[in-house]
């Protein structure tokens, strides 16, 4: 006799949400994301140099996560995705 | 009316409800017959045309009832004509039941009552049992088994009842030489297998979970691994009684949503939970307490999706205080961070089989610990109230004594402290100091929240000189803090803190604490009773930024 089981899962499927399209080149506002672990404000500062310099057209902003723990906040990147063509992160440690 | 007598006293003190249920059960010749004696397929009658009725529930393997129910076939005749029914209803399967009328040649109508509706309805636990009803339905004397005397007044009520003189029925009676008093049978109802499948076909309709079948082909282990529902060890599968069961274990609906679990996000019901306190082997009592550790868990402040998801050691422990440790004997004594205790074990693995499966928490995907430790299979202790002089964790943190909590905290695993030559507190004390000093890295000072477990052989010397808790944090604090010159990186380690701390004073002079504030370290006492090693579970990232320590009450 076959044994009935509950399932223990939440039971969604995950979502398959397809990837924002490649952009063919570098242009407008690039947001660069620091998520607030040591040093990632240097990693940034350092890529924010070499954009300047090999970039100029380039606008470049500064954004950073109230903290590493969380995810981002909505409104974070609600803001990030209004105000940049693309986004760089600094991640992890 | 017969006056009160001893037989009636005991019938009417056993519990019965008092009015037969509406029901219509099958016949042994396949037709239908109604329990209020209504004709078949007419209208429902008034209560004053309905006859009285005397119905005997029985099994065709009771060697009682082989007595009875053939007594019952002389001794009901002179009532059929004053319009008493008597009625035959059988718990046993149809065949059985004919061939048992046909043995006996029994003429009153038989029904059939192999889903025990009546016999459940009435509370039948032996058969034969007798019930007189009036014609409103009011079920006025009951008998059970063989007792003479019983018998012979519920067969004078049912005189009573039908007009008929009571001396015709003795009459009958003295020609039957029906011994005195005859044991019955167990009834049906009172069988494990169908207690069993009745709990569960009442039950289902709670039950709102996605069903899967497994087949007598596969192993239902290896399907529970293949489908990564468990933590690497066997789960018990959960089936619908045993799900059903521990839903016993609360008072709370089944579709109410006890919290939002990280990372997905998405509601556990408490029936989601009970599911997976099934898996982990919990029992139905111990559900409210891994109702409470969800709560805290999934709490903004504990922030279980940052101690799920970081590369550092955190794992949620869970500490438990107040009454409910002895109801469900919760360890917190001898080997009390280590195995053979079914409540420590299985709710802790409880709460983390709940983020792993309804959260969608798994290493790899969204959990990345670098090494991860031990408690993340399960991590639950209690506090050893008694061995302690001191207020317990849930007193400090503003429960009432009586009140039974589960505390939260996103920690390391316990690294040992021994001093076992030390015989003052500040001595203890000092050696604790030391070895807190190591949480993290020796040179970080200025760190949030930990728990420090001190054993009751520690506790003892502690408390013997008349330290309190607070003197204990405080001196930690005193003796652990260092200069700052000693805390700078150099050039082979580079951890260490900022020299910009000294600002311009010189950095010797300046002493930093290892903990930003005494009410950082929170002191649980746990433990066997012998043995001078203490233990300090390290935190995470403290404070809103990370994770704080959470205390719920458990609810029912």
């Amino acid at each position: 006799m076959p044994i009935v089981l509950l399932d223990p899962t939440d039971e969604s499927a995950p979502l398959g949400r397809p990837g924002a399209p490649r952009l063919a080149r570098l242009e407008g506002t690039i947001a660069l994301l620091d998520i607030v672990k040591p040093r990632g404000d240097v990693f940034l500062d350092r890529l924010e140099a070499r954009l300047r310099e090999r970039a100029p057209h380039l606008s470049v902003k500064r954004f950073h996560k109230p903290t590493f723990t969380k995810p981002a906040p909505a409104d974070l990147r609600a803001e990030i995705a209004d105000q940049s063509t693309a986004v760089i992160e600094a991640l992890a440690d | 009316m017969a006056s009160a007598s001893e037989p009636a006293a005991r019938s009417a003190e056993r519990a019965t409800p008092p009015r037969l249920p509406a029901l219509v059960l099958p016949t042994v010749d396949g037709d239908a017959i109604a329990l209020d004696g209504s004709p078949p397929g007419g209208a429902p009658g008034t209560a004053s045309d309905l006859p009285a009725r005397l119905i005997v529930v029985y099994k065709h393997d009771c060697a009682t009832c082989d007595l009875v129910l053939p007594a019952l076939e002389r001794l009901t005749r002179p009532l059929h004509a004053r319009r008493l029914l008597t009625l035959g209803v059988s718990q046993s399967p149809s065949e059985a039941t004919l061939d048992f009328v046909a043995r006996h040649g029994l003429c009153f109508p038989q029904a059939l009552d192999e889903q025990l509706e009546l016999s459940f309805a009435m509370q039948i636990a032996v058969v034969p049992t007798l019930l007189l009803v009036a014609s409103d339905g009011a079920v006025v004397e009951r008998s059970e088994a063989l007792d003479r005397a019983e018998l012979t007044h519920l067969l004078h009520a049912a005189a009573g009842l039908s007009g008929v003189d009571a001396r015709e029925i003795d009459r009958v009676l003295d020609t039957l030489r029906l011994p005195e008093s005859r044991p019955g049978c167990a009834s049906r109802t009172l069988d494990s297998e169908v207690e069993r499948e009745r709990f569960v076909r009442l039950g289902r309709a709670r039950l709102g979970a996605r069903r899967w079948e497994i087949g007598d082909d596969q192993d239902v282990h290896d399907v529970l691994f293949e489908r990564g529902l468990t933590d690497g060890l066997p789960v018990v599968p959960p089936t619908e009684e045993r799900v059903l069961r521990m839903l016993e274990g609360t008072s709370r609906d089944p579709g109410e949503v006890v919290a939002i679990v990280p990372p997905n996000l998405t509601p556990a019901t408490v029936e989601k939970v009970a599911i997976n306190a099934v898996m982990a082997g919990c029992k139905p009592e111990y559900l409210p307490v891994v109702l409470a550790a969800v709560e805290a868990a999934c709490s903004d402040e504990f922030n279980m999706h940052g101690v799920l998801a970081t590369t550092y050691f955190a794992a949620p422990l869970v500490i438990v205080n107040g009454p409910i440790r002895g109801r469900l004997g919760l360890n917190s004594g001898i080997n009390v961070f280590g195995q053979g205790f079914r409540a420590n074990a299985t709710i802790g693995r409880a709460l983390n089989l709940v983020v792993r499966n309804v959260g969608g928490g798994r290493p790899g995907e969204v959990d990345r610990a670098t090494l991860g430790q031990p408690g993340k299979l399960t991590y639950c202790i209690a506090e050893n109230q008694e061995a302690s002089p001191w207020p317990p964790l849930h007193v400090e943190r503003g429960f009432a004594p009586d009140d039974s909590t589960v505390t939260l905290f996103a920690g390391e695993a316990p690294r040992g402290i021994v001093d076992q030559t030390s015989r003052s507190a500040r001595g203890v004390v000092k050696s604790l100091a030391l070895a807190m000093q190591s949480v993290g890295h020796v040179r970080f000072h200025g760190m949030g929240e930990l728990v420090l477990v001190l054993s009751p052989e520690h506790v003892d010397t502690i408390a013997r000189d008349g330290w309190s808790k607070d003197d204990v944090r405080r001196a930690i604090c005193e003796m652990s803090s260092r200069p700052l010159s000693e805390l700078l990186p150099d050039a082979d380690c580079r951890e260490g803190m900022p020299a910009r701390l000294a600002g311009s004073a010189d950095p010797a002079t300046v002493r930093l604490p290892k903990f930003r504030s005494p009410e950082m370290i929170h002191i649980v006492v746990a433990g066997g009773p012998a043995g001078k090693f203490s233990a300090v579970v390290g935190g995470w990232v403290a404070g809103p930024m990370g994770s704080v320590m959470v205390t719920r009450k458990v609810g029912g």
